[in-house]
């Protein structure tokens, strides 16, 4: 009797189990490229979520006229660094589109993605771009205009961690660019800039979009250091609450896509992926990107919302800190500049 | 209890307790359902009956009902063993079960990347076991991942709301039982059952009521929003969707959680009343006809 | 109870059956995802470790989460008190409805529980802007971490408290009433005694989920690293999602952490055992 009991307890179980594996099973039997439907997983990073859930009904209407057969765009978002990370450990993304060319070097480090990604596509394989601006408050009581404003007392800072979010370091990095042409370099007063404006930070959030909420929601810090295009959506959110202030010198933020080979492969998806990442250059996704704030990479795309976007700021790219490699074990590993300013 | 006439020391703790319970939880239960209905009913159950929310719901009741049916499982035998036998080492085990309560849910959802992921040094092995078996069955970043790390948060639920009920009652009684020759399976539906089925069921509550709340552990292990997002995951997403609406979407959707779990909690206490009856019933039979 | 049993002699069937099944569950379940993390750590040499746990920010977090889950604790203490003695001695109306809220911080999801908080006590919210007039300030601050490790602690404490106040028998305090003896003199020296071994036990509890708190305390505490409200959990986070993966610190900090969950638990055990035997007199 006890026996019959534990044999139902260990069906139960065993069919749990199956159960589980079966619905696991489904899914991946769908990720057939032989059948009607193609399914595709894009992971990519926070504030990219309208920008392709626009983006991916076009191109399901454009792939189903193609190829006549219909695709399915399972997406998933969080912050860049994090999303990375989870495909190396086994998030199934057939595509990735995530903030900086770093997040993605780690994905191919880890042998998911062939070297050569970045000549894949065109303009390195960044479909759009962005830059790092400032959102104030209406009215910009505190007269910010530029970077050194930023490190007057009394002025508060919000902008996440360049620790723990790939994409804060672009507002870091942008900051060094200012102090490195106002001060011609001399180090000395580099650093302790840098180390100002980040002691005025309040609130130092984990990622991007966590800094905006605590700016725009929660209502804290005079000037958020933002990404254009999440300034730009803030602002077109509450109309009337904020300004955007764009610096003197800042940084062109390249957000890189790139196809996840092994699980394409596996998934049968290598050529759907291809035409995913390819078709974001076409001139209606091109202006589609624009319409969600991201500067299109065709340049007389990008002329048509020269309303929109400030086209004279001065912007630096992250080939003059040397590449990703060299801007991690320079600024943000620890024991390096990061960590000196910030500790001062 | 003894009926006394309210004395000032009463009121006073009455109303020091209450003033907590009030601002420490009612406000921000208020908050949240205040905030979930600011835009109105429409915007409110057009988040409800979104297809992502209904998605999420399905895989939040998929891993409730499994990490349920695994821990009670596993509770019921773990208490058993506990409350039944001496051995060497019982403490420790008994203590060991209990870790799942102070572990913090990121370093469960750690733990088990570091296992199961591609990265894990389990992976070479699922990969086998999947060529074996002919299926694709990932263990992280899927259902079954999130299933997992629910009964990993949930673990401890049943057999610590067993363990006391069974040690209180002792074992006299299934002794006695085998003396007379009852096997094992019987003794535990006719004799161990009955006196801890309420307690059971009160571990099957609260062991539910928790896995609709998971956060820290899922998130490690489910970022396919629409596919392996729970409830808790869904809420985050839109509250991180940043646009006003979305945000409201989010209270939205939060109150339905707070909705499934004060339903929960209700069922618990009711449970929990008619067992206490039950006992007081059971008591006065006892002593109405003295037994064995 | 356990007196009339032998040891070496089972009289109850099913042992080997349930000692089996549990400890193949357990392992399997909890035990052998947790010892990856051991496993991982051994990646890097002692040096290394004690230099990454010695960091200053490193320290910093570790004594934030402990510090402030402490003081939680203790507020849950006072309170858990106060809220299980009103439950199970007095009448009053929405006692039930009281009784059943009691749990929902287990199941409220702590990212919920995290923005709710965050918002409530900003300068813009209800209680904050009431308290700031007061001159305190509670989101991004450590007063805020506190609040929300209150939030998540506090049924720990009182579920611990409940069963036994229910036993205690109230004859104990009418005799030391009988006697004469004051209020205070009889809750001090006979029913604090009685419940102190549940009370740490729920006190030793709500610290253990304090200190590893993630999801709740990240948006209220503003991650701060000068003003020290950057908790461990965060820099476990921090160091996975930084653009060098760092799973070796990340896994060595784990440990640490989980290295505190096992002292707090094996403090745990001691006590329920010292309950068990009190209840047994």
């Amino acid at each position: 009797m006890k026996k019959n009991l534990l044999k139902k307890a260990v069906l139960v179980g065993l069919t749990a189990l199956l159960l589980a594996g079966s619905l696991a099973g489904c899914k991946s039997s769908q990720d057939n490229a032989d059948s009607d439907t193609v399914t595709l997983t894009n992971v990519s990073y926070d504030p990219t979520r309208e920008f392709y859930e626009a983006y991916n009904q076009k191109f399901a209407g454009y792939y189903q006229e193609k190829t006549g057969k219909t695709i399915e765009i399972t997406q998933s978002h969080g912050g860049s660094g994090s999303q990375a990370r989870s495909v190396i450990e086994g998030n199934d993304a057939d595509v990735v589109t995530l903030a900086l060319a770093h997040d993605i070097t780690l994905i191919e480090e880890a042998g998911l993605i062939e070297p050569g990604w970045l000549e894949e596509f065109e303009s390195s394989s960044a479909p759009y771009t962005s830059t790092i601006v400032f959102l104030v408050r209406a009215g910009n009581e505190k007269g910010i205009s530029d970077w050194d404003d930023l490190t007057e007392d009394h002025v508060e800072v919000i902008t996440p961690d360049p620790k723990s979010s790939g994409g804060a370091c672009w507002n870091f990095l942008a900051a060094w660019q200012y102090a490195k042409q106002t001060f011609n370099g001399d180090e000395t007063a580099m650093k302790e800039f840098v180390s100002k404006l980040y002691h005025n930070v309040l609130v130092m959030d984990s990622g991007a979009r966590g800094a905006t909420t605590t700016f725009v929601e929660n209502g804290q810090g005079d000037v958020l250091i933002a990404w254009e295009n999440e300034a730009l959506l803030a602002l077109k959110e509450y109309p009337d609450e904020f300004e955007l202030v764009t610096p003197s010198i800042s940084i062109l933020a390249e957000p890189s896509v790139a196809i996840v080979d092994e699980n394409a492969e596996k998934d049968g998806t290598q050529e759907a992926a291809k035409e995913y990442l390819s078709w974001l250059y076409s001139d209606e996704a091109q202006r589609l990107a624009g319409e969600y704030f991201y500067r299109p990479s065709d340049n007389t795309i990008l002329q048509e919302f020269s309303d929109v976007f400030d086209l004279n700021v001065e912007l630096c790219t992250i080939d003059d800190f040397g590449g990703w490699d060299q801007a991690y074990a320079d600024f943000f590993s620890d024991d390096t500049i990061f960590d000196e300013i910030y500790s001062q | 209890m003894k009926k006394k006439k309210k004395e000032p020391m009463q009121y006073l703790l009455i109303g020091t307790g209450t003033a907590f319970f009030l601002i420490m939880l009612v406000f921000p239960l208020a908050e949240v359902i205040f905030r979930s209905l600011k835009d109105g009913l429409q915007v409110y159950s057009s988040a409800i009956i979104a297809e992502n929310t209904l998605s999420a719901l399905k895989v939040t009741l998929i891993a409730t009902v499994f990490a349920v049916l695994v821990n009670t499982f596993f509770g019921l035998c773990s208490a058993w063993l506990l409350t039944r036998f001496e051995f060497r080492g019982r403490q420790a085990l008994s203590a060991l079960i209990d870790i799942p309560f102070s572990v913090s849910p990121v370093i469960a959802g750690l733990a088990y990347i570091m296992t199961f992921g591609r990265m894990g040094w389990a992976a070479p092995f699922i990969r086998w076991l999947n060529d074996l078996l002919g299926t694709d069955i990932a263990l992280v970043f899927s259902v079954p991942g999130v299933v997992l790390a629910t009964i990993f948060v949930t673990f401890p639920f049943v057999s610590r709301e067993l363990i006391p009920v069974l040690q209180t009652h002792g074992t006299a009684e299934e002794e006695a039982a085998v003396m007379f020759g009852a096997k094992g399976g019987y003794i535990f539906r006719k004799v161990t059952l009955p006196h801890i089925k309420w307690a059971l069921l009160y571990g099957i509550i609260l062991c539910a009521a928790r896995a609709f709340g998971e956060f820290g552990a899922v998130y490690a292990v489910s970022r396919a929003r629409g596919k392996t997002f729970t409830l808790p995951l869904e809420i985050d997403a839109l509250y991180m969707a940043g646009s006003a609406e979305s945000i409201t979407q989010a209270f939205a959707v939060s109150s339905l959680l707070v909705l499934l779990s004060v339903i929960m909690l209700i069922i618990k206490q009711v449970v929990e009343t008619v067992s206490r009856n039950r006992l007081k019933v059971q008591a006065q039979q006892k002593e109405d006809k003295p037994c064995m | 109870m356990n007196k009339n049993k032998t040891y070496g002699k089972r009289i109850l069937p099913g042992f080997g059956l349930t000692m089996g099944i549990t400890v193949a569950m357990l392992s399997l379940l909890i035990l052998i995802p947790l010892s990856s993390i051991l496993l991982y750590s051994f990646h890097m040499s002692a040096k290394e470790f004690l230099a990454l746990i010695l960091r200053p920010n490193v320290r910093q977090a570790f004594l934030t989460s402990a510090s402030c889950a402490l003081i939680a604790a203790v507020i849950n203490c006072i309170f858990g008190l106060n809220l299980a003695w009103i439950l199970v001695r007095y009448d009053f109306p929405g006692k039930r409805l009281m009784d059943a809220m009691i749990e929902l911080p287990f199941a409220l999801p702590t990212s919920v529980a995290g923005i709710t908080l965050t918002k409530m006590y900003s300068d813009q919210g209800v209680l904050g802007k009431l308290l700031l007039k007061a001159g305190i300030e509670v989101s991004y601050t450590k007063t805020g971490i506190v609040i929300a490790m209150v939030f998540i602690g506090i049924p720990f404490v009182v579920r611990a408290l409940q069963p036994v106040l229910e036993k205690l028998p109230k004859s104990l305090e009418e005799a030391g009433e009988m006697s004469g003896a004051g209020r205070g003199y009889i809750f001090r020296r006979i029913i604090l005694p009685e419940l102190m071994p549940s009370l740490l036990t729920g006190f030793g509890l709500a610290l253990a989920r304090g200190i590893g708190e993630y999801g709740s305390v990240i948006y209220i505490s503003g991650n701060s690293e000068k003003q020290g409200t950057q908790v461990v959990s965060y820099i476990i986070m921090q160091k996975l999602n930084s653009g060098n993966v760092d799973y070796e610190g990340a896994a060595a900090i784990a440990l640490v952490l989980l290295f505190i969950s096992f002292l707090l638990l094996f403090f745990v055990g001691i006590m329920q055992a010292a309950a068990g035997r009190r209840t047994i007199q």
